[in-house]
């Protein structure tokens, strides 16, 4: 435990002192911000909720995004740089390492869904909201963080290029983002299946603010087997 | 300190290393010396947890490296050949971290890093960010964490890797400092770089050891009895026919050769350096130098990895 608040202490500071941490926040609100005012706030006459809803929609394709973007660097940056050689030959288990890079990479997303804030705020204060709903859509920002944090840093461990790292996380984050529309073209068991591997089901619920205990579990599945990946790959790299 | 037996490590179907075996004892200084590719630095990983062997069996302290790698790294400290140095932080901060990570409690870190900073000459820079270092005072960074946890064995991969000059003599007295402190293990393919600090040396070609000993052990094998260099002022095919002449002297070689004097390195007992002495003034050479030479680390390199003397 000592070892995995280290790293993640560490990595904090990285992304507090280098430009690309500052990059990725200011874009991620700014784009949050703008998606906001064309697609949540417009329209005819909505309920605050609906609002809210949409709200926690946007907030959630950027939060994905985003989430590919911070963790690109967690793992390949180290073996691009060789200082993967300094964790290696430290007495520190591999699942450390993988969970250090994962929860320093979760408090910084934090800190921009601390800074989205102001729009639920804004929602709560001209309209009536719950603050139960508030704090659901939250709590599935947060599932869909870390389940994208995860993937992007499994994709980070299979590569030292954070390009690629960025592609593959990508890629497995929106398969897994659009893989409902499958379930049209499928028959039974598939449907069920590619139905229930679906992102956007899972997250529905949150941005209505209603809690499943499903629905947790299903990001919490994907983000355990995604860091379990992680930490094999980095085993696997000590016989390669 | 390290015993090492049949030690293989395949990449792919290559083999990096292939049946190595050696022992190491405790606070001496050992030299491995090979070619690029010649298998050093997979050696070095290996021994330093990094990666583990295809088959084999090294044990570090008593403790087999594949049964508990953790409380071996707690034991060691390794300089990969690319400083593991964080650019966005300072001196202190990155020792400091790298301190707690290899288990050093909390009170002690500050003067672990104080320590270790003035050891490596680096305590002028500790609040300096390390991106901004010069290569010389990275690699210093890099042999300072390393040290931070004060271990029994350093491992230091080229640890001279892109230095100047300068920079190589200071890094050189440092690792000279080392010994007795720790158990050392320092790879170069420069020689010139390593000759003299280190107790034995370990020559390693395409992945299996091809000799082993001290300088003059090493120096001995190559040449049989020794080696005896002489300096004169006249012409190097005169002094070669008088050297050639006096019973005992073997294969004579060339150094130097000007206008003025030739240098040469005859293979012959130093015994025979009186007999030699008389034998130039008898054929009324002027003789300059007469001594008894070893043969220099890089040429016994040379001869032992291409199988021929180097000049």
């Amino acid at each position: 435990m000592k070892n995995v608040l280290l790293i993640t202490r560490r990595e904090l500071q990285a992304y507090l002192r280098t430009m690309s941490g500052y990059v990725i926040f200011a874009v991620m609100l700014f784009v949050d911000a703008l998606l906001f005012q064309a697609f949540a706030l417009p329209g005819v006459a909505k309920k605050s909720s609906e609002v809210l809803a949409d709200f926690f929609t946007v907030t959630s394709g950027v939060t994905m995004v985003g989430a590919v973007f911070l963790s690109m660097r967690l793992l390949a940056e180290e073996r691009q740089s060789g200082t993967i050689t300094l964790l290696y030959s430290s007495p520190v288990h591999d699942l450390e390492i993988v969970l250090g890079k994962f929860v320093s990479s979760l408090a910084f997303l934090g800190l921009f869904f601390l800074a989205t804030l102001s729009m639920p705020l804004l929602v709560a204060f001209a309209g009536k909201v719950s603050v139960g709903h508030i704090l659901c859509g939250y709590f599935g920002l947060v599932l869909v963080g870390a389940a994208s944090l995860a993937i992007g840093t499994f994709g980070s461990a299979l590569t030292k290029s954070q390009v690629v790292a960025a592609v593959l996380s990508g890629v497995m984050c929106l398969a897994l983002t659009t893989c409902w529309k499958l379930g049209a073209v499928t028959d039974r068991p598939l449907t069920d299946i590619v139905l229930g591997l679906s992102w956007w089901g899972h997250f529905d619920p949150f941005r209505q603010g209603l809690l499943h205990l499903r629905h947790t579990v299903y990001f919490g599945l994907v983000t355990f087997v995604s860091l379990y990946a992680a930490t094999r790959v980095l085993e696997a790299r000590r016989w390669r | 300190m390290i015993t090492v037996e049949g030690l293989t490590k395949y990449y792919g179907e290559h083999a990096a290393i292939r049946d190595l075996s050696f022992t190491i004892e405790r606070g001496e200084v050992i030299g491995f010396l090979g070619l690029n590719g010649a298998g050093k630095t997979t050696t070095l990983r290996v021994l330093g947890c990094v990666l583990l062997p295809t088959s084999g069996r090294v044990v570090i302290d008593g403790i087999d490296v594949t049964r508990d790698p953790h409380e071996i790294r707690k034991r060691i400290g390794f300089l990969p050949d690319t400083p593991p140095v964080y650019e966005e932080m300072t001196v202190g901060g990155y020792l400091a971290f790298v301190a707690q990570l290899r288990g050093v409690a909390a009170k002690d870190v500050a003067a672990r890093v104080a320590e270790v900073e003035k050891k490596t000459a680096i305590d002028s820079k500790h609040d300096a960010l390390i991106g901004s270092l010069s290569h010389g005072y990275r690699q210093r960074v890099g042999v300072a964490q390393a040290m931070v946890h004060n271990p029994q064995l350093l491992i230091l991969d080229e640890p001279t890797s892109g230095l100047d000059p300068v920079q190589i003599v200071e890094m050189r007295e440092l690792i000279k400092k080392l010994k007795g402190e720790h158990t050392v293990l320092v790879s170069s393919h420069i020689l010139a770089e390593i000759s003299q600090i280190c107790d034995r040396y370990l020559v390693i070609q395409a992945g299996e050891i091809i000799a082993r000993g001290t300088e003059e052990q090493l120096s001995k094998q190559l040449h049989g009895s020794g080696i005896v260099e002489v300096e004169v002022k006249a012409a190097a095919a005169d002094v070669i026919k008088v050297l050639q002449s006096v019973d005992g002297v073997g294969e004579v070689e060339v150094l130097k050769e000007t206008a003025e004097l030739s240098s040469l390195r005859a293979h012959a007992n130093a015994e025979l350096r009186p007999a030699i002495v008389r034998a130039l003034v008898t054929a009324r050479l002027d003789v300059l130098r007469v001594d008894k030479g070893a043969a220099r680390l890089e040429n016994i390199f040379l001869t032992l990895t291409h199988g021929k003397e180097a000049h």
